[in-house]
């Protein structure tokens, strides 16, 4: 139980990361509020959960990284914060994250990079990298984030924290706001990443057409017609990560081409969550592998490569398949930069395979090198 | 050279629910804008979307009474396109698999006579919202009440052979889904709206040419003179040497004519994909199987029945069994003890004639009707004296031999008053009756006219000519 001054103190502490979105002045009155109304029978009374900001918060507002939501404010709030409260949780501020979830690296922010609480080079991850730097940096014990393709564990991995996916279904996705929403992955790793990134823009280039300037988030304006309305808003309020994915799926479900992207990457998704159920059917409990390929690189050093920041989800996106939860934990160190494992278990037995991980956590000590 | 046209319908039905198709707001018409709307149906970010079962029951209540295939497992799919009324930028709709498919529709054409239309398909989805163009002087309101009403769009083939048939066929179509009860139907509230395809070729060629999409006809009364206009547009362009391009176009009743849509507007590739939000539509057998024993008899089984049973002609069963408040009047008449062909001719004249000036409500009850044709049989009423009656027991309610009587209308049997009446009408003409007596007895309705109207329409008629002849033959 942290007295609210006190949460607020080590979050406004923290504020070099460039982690946390909500302004002091506003986290520090919110803090005092919450802490008041919290219910003192919960289980997480007065624990602060600092929470990605693509889930929609009645306390702060919901930009998801991006001009388009500059100033939004939800009027209402995601199942998982309404049940984060009913438990007596406080909700710690809003954390930055790469642009409607798009990046893996959190440098596609429009407010700005995230830096790696270890070195302020390097990138923490993506997109929740918001989350998992706030929580190694010790501001808050724990963060929501949000993970359609490694943008929990991946983050976990390369800021040496404990990040979990749990089963698709598990966690109400009502009011997590959506770019692309449905897990994929596989393990015919070859496929997984191609496959991850025609699913998600085609899922993005839709869920982001809502984002016109007509009902909320701001307007610019063409001065012209509706075309230049739609033009100038979408045109100025989205980045070049989210603007190349609207693209990438406007032309995946585009007449003539559906079949050959689409469709294709659809089938190749259910092949690759029936290798995933054979393996398990086969009596295999839980699978082990890295989360990322690499230690956290280097900011700036992915982002003249799209390809290149894609392929840091190679063994993420190929866990998500068929909604399977998985978990990331610390297991040593290169150089002095956290390297990260993941165990990836079955459909809904969470419990297992968080025993697992506490079981790997206490013989493979977190800080060694390797 | 004779020309053939060609037109299919596709029709979207607005589903009668309480809420909405994804979400709890309601969905009354008429509302102040923008008060019936939440996260979900204003598209806001995170929304998602939870499918209504009772409009999905009542979609295939819809496919069931069309004779379509119900398929157990369908899919929501989005179709995506840009317009300010339509606040998630897509709109979910059902598109490669949708609910139902092969059906039938039997209609009356005017020139055909029975003709059996197929349903392509039928399929739910989602109202976008309203954009109102003509209220502010420099801008476009938006009205999202409807936006997230359920929707069926129903499509026709192409097998319509007239713009008479495409209304007969609408007309069906609309009773259909009255009489199951699953939409109101009503075009100028928006609750069912049509496009018509149109093509037109000549005469013995069996392959179909360019076909135009006609949108914007927006009453029953312009769906004829919609269709009619394109066709003759079409038939026009053919015969001086031009040809038809594929084109969506927008009826404009005013002018009763057809424009092309902006080529802007029309250049849409909708991006259909499966609805990653909606997990598939799965149906079991026992919900179909409960929604079928939900469906009434339907028009067609009860003229049948209504022939059968009632021994009214065709053409009178179809009169009483336009709608099913009408068909369930008759039967309760019918119950109530009257005659079935005097309780035909009473509900198809003074019953409908009445509703009709008043919000097509019946206002005499069955059992006050059965008691009205009643007292006409026993003699009691006159025909014109009955129909006075009606209309009394129409505007203020009542037993119709109360108010039988309170208006001096009982008929008068006796034959010492009706005696009297044709003394007195017999002196005051004796021209004519020098005339009947020389032979001239296709006089006697003249006299019995003039017997009717000195006694207020109540001497009995049958009465009054007999005690005529009586005199006359004196």
């Amino acid at each position: 139980m942290s007295d609210a001054k006190a949460v607020a103190d080590r979050l406004v502490k923290a504020k070099r990361l460039n982690a946390l979105l909500t302004p002091p002045k506003d986290l520090r009155k919110s803090l005092l509020a919450q802490a008041t109304a919290a219910r003192p029978t919960g289980v997480l009374y007065g624990m602060p959960v600092a929470v990605k900001d693509n889930i929609c918060t009645l306390e702060f507002t919901t930009t998801c990284g991006s001009r388009i939501l500059e100033g939004y404010q939800s009027p209402y709030e995601a199942t998982a914060i309404t049940k984060l409260k009913a438990a007596g949780a406080l909700i710690a501020g809003k954390t930055n994250c790469d642009e409607f979830a798009m990046g893996s690296s959190t440098e596609y922010s429009v407010y700005g990079r995230v830096l790696h609480p270890l070195d302020r080079t390097r990138v923490p991850g993506g997109s929740s990298g918001g989350s998992a730097a706030l929580v190694a940096a010790g501001a808050v014990p724990a963060a929501l984030g949000s993970e359609t393709g490694g943008s929990v564990r991946q983050p976990a991995a390369f800021c040496g924290v404990v990040g979990i996916k749990p089963t698709y279904g598990r966690v109400s996705r009502c009011g997590l706001v959506g770019a692309a929403m449905r897990e994929v992955s596989l393990p015919h790793t070859a496929y997984a990443v191609p496959t991850y990134y025609v699913i998600a823009p085609a899922e993005a280039s839709s869920n982001l057409a809502r984002y016109d300037g007509v009902r909320y988030g701001p307007r610019f304006d063409g001065n012209t017609d509706l075309r230049g309305l739609y033009r100038a808003t979408r045109g100025e309020g989205f980045g070049p990560e989210v603007r190349r994915r609207i693209l990438v799926g406007t032309y995946v479900l585009s007449a003539g081409y559906y079949d050959a992207y689409y469709r294709r990457a659809q089938q190749m998704r259910a092949l690759i969550a029936q290798d995933f159920r054979n393996v398990f059917d086969r009596g295999v409990d839980l699978l082990f592998t890295p989360t990322v390929p690499s230690p956290a690189f280097k900011a700036g050093e992915k982002l003249a490569d799209p390809i290149a920041m894609y392929m840091s989800d190679i063994f993420t996106v190929t866990a998500n398949l068929a909604g399977l939860p998985a978990i990331s934990l610390p297991i040593g160190r290169v150089k002095g930069l956290p390297i990260g494992g993941q165990l990836i278990g079955q459909a809904f037995l969470e419990d297992e395979m968080i025993e697992a991980a506490y079981a790997l956590e206490r013989v493979v000590p977190a800080t060694d090198e390797a | 050279m004779s020309w053939e046209t060609i037109i299919g319908l596709e029709t979207h039905v607005q589903l009668r629910t309480r809420s909405k198709m994804f979400c709890g707001c309601s969905t009354a018409f008429g509302a102040p804008p923008n008060t019936q709307v939440c996260p979900v149906c204003l598209g806001l970010p995170g929304a998602l979307p939870a499918a209504n079962g009772a409009a999905i029951g009542l979609a295939v209540r819809g496919a069931l009474a069309l004779g379509c295939t119900v398929h157990p497992r369908s899919i929501f799919a989005r179709k995506n396109y840009f317009y300010p009324d339509l606040p998630k930028g897509y709109q979910i709709s059902q598109f490669d698999q949708p609910l139902a498919t092969d059906g039938t529709l039997s209609f009356v054409a005017p020139e055909r006579g029975i003709v059996t239309a197929t349903i392509v398909r039928l399929h739910i989805e989602e109202d976008a919202g309203k954009s109102i163009h003509d209220r502010f002087a420099r801008g476009t309101g938006i009205d999202l009440n409807r936006s997230g009403v359920p929707l069926i769009e129903i499509v026709g083939g192409p097998d319509l052979r007239s713009p008479a048939e495409a209304r007969a066929y609408l007309l069906t179509l609309k009773q259909l889904l009255e009489y199951i009860g699953i939409s109101d139907c009503d075009m100028e509230k928006g609750s069912l709206r049509v496009d018509a395809n149109v093509s037109v070729r000549r005469a013995g060629e069996t392959a179909l040419s360019t076909r135009t999409e006609v949108k914007n006809i927006n009453s029953f009364a312009f769906v004829e003179k919609a269709l009619t206009v394109e066709r003759d547009r079409q038939i026009a362009l053919v015969e001086s040497g031009g040809s038809v391009t594929q084109q969506t176009l927008l009826y404009d009743s005013k002018e009763n004519a057809v424009r092309p849509q902006r080529s802007k507007e029309e250049s849409h590739d909708y991006r259909y994909f499966p609805e990653p939000d909606l997990p598939p539509l799965v149906l079991t057998l026992e919900f179909v199987a409960e929604q079928q024993s939900e469906l009434p008899e339907l028009p067609a089984a009860k003229r049948d029945r209504f022939v059968a049973t009632y021994a009214l002609s065709r053409e009178h069963a179809v009169v009483v069994t336009s709608s099913r408040a009408v068909a369930d009047y008759y039967e309760n008449v019918v119950r109530a003890g009257a005659e079935p062909q005097a309780a035909a001719n009473w509900v198809m004249t003074e019953g409908l004639a009445d509703a009709k000036d008043h919000q097509e409500q019946l206002r005499v009850a069955p059992g006050a009707l059965a008691q009205i044709i009643a007292l006409v049989k026993g003699g009691t009423l006159s025909h014109q004296a009955a129909k006075k009656v009606f209309g009394e027991v129409a505007a203020k309610g009542g037993e119709p031999r109360n108010i039988a009587e309170s208006l001096g209308l009982i008929q008068v049997a006796d034959t010492n008053v009706v005696a009297a009446w044709v003394t007195d009408v017999l002196g005051a003409h004796p021209t004519e009756v020098a005339r009947y007596k020389k032979g001239e007895v296709k006089l006697l309705p003249f006299f019995v006219g003039k017997v009717m109207r000195l006694s207020n329409g109540k001497a009995d008629p049958k009465l009054t000519q007999r005690v005529l002849e009586e005199k006359l033959s004196a």
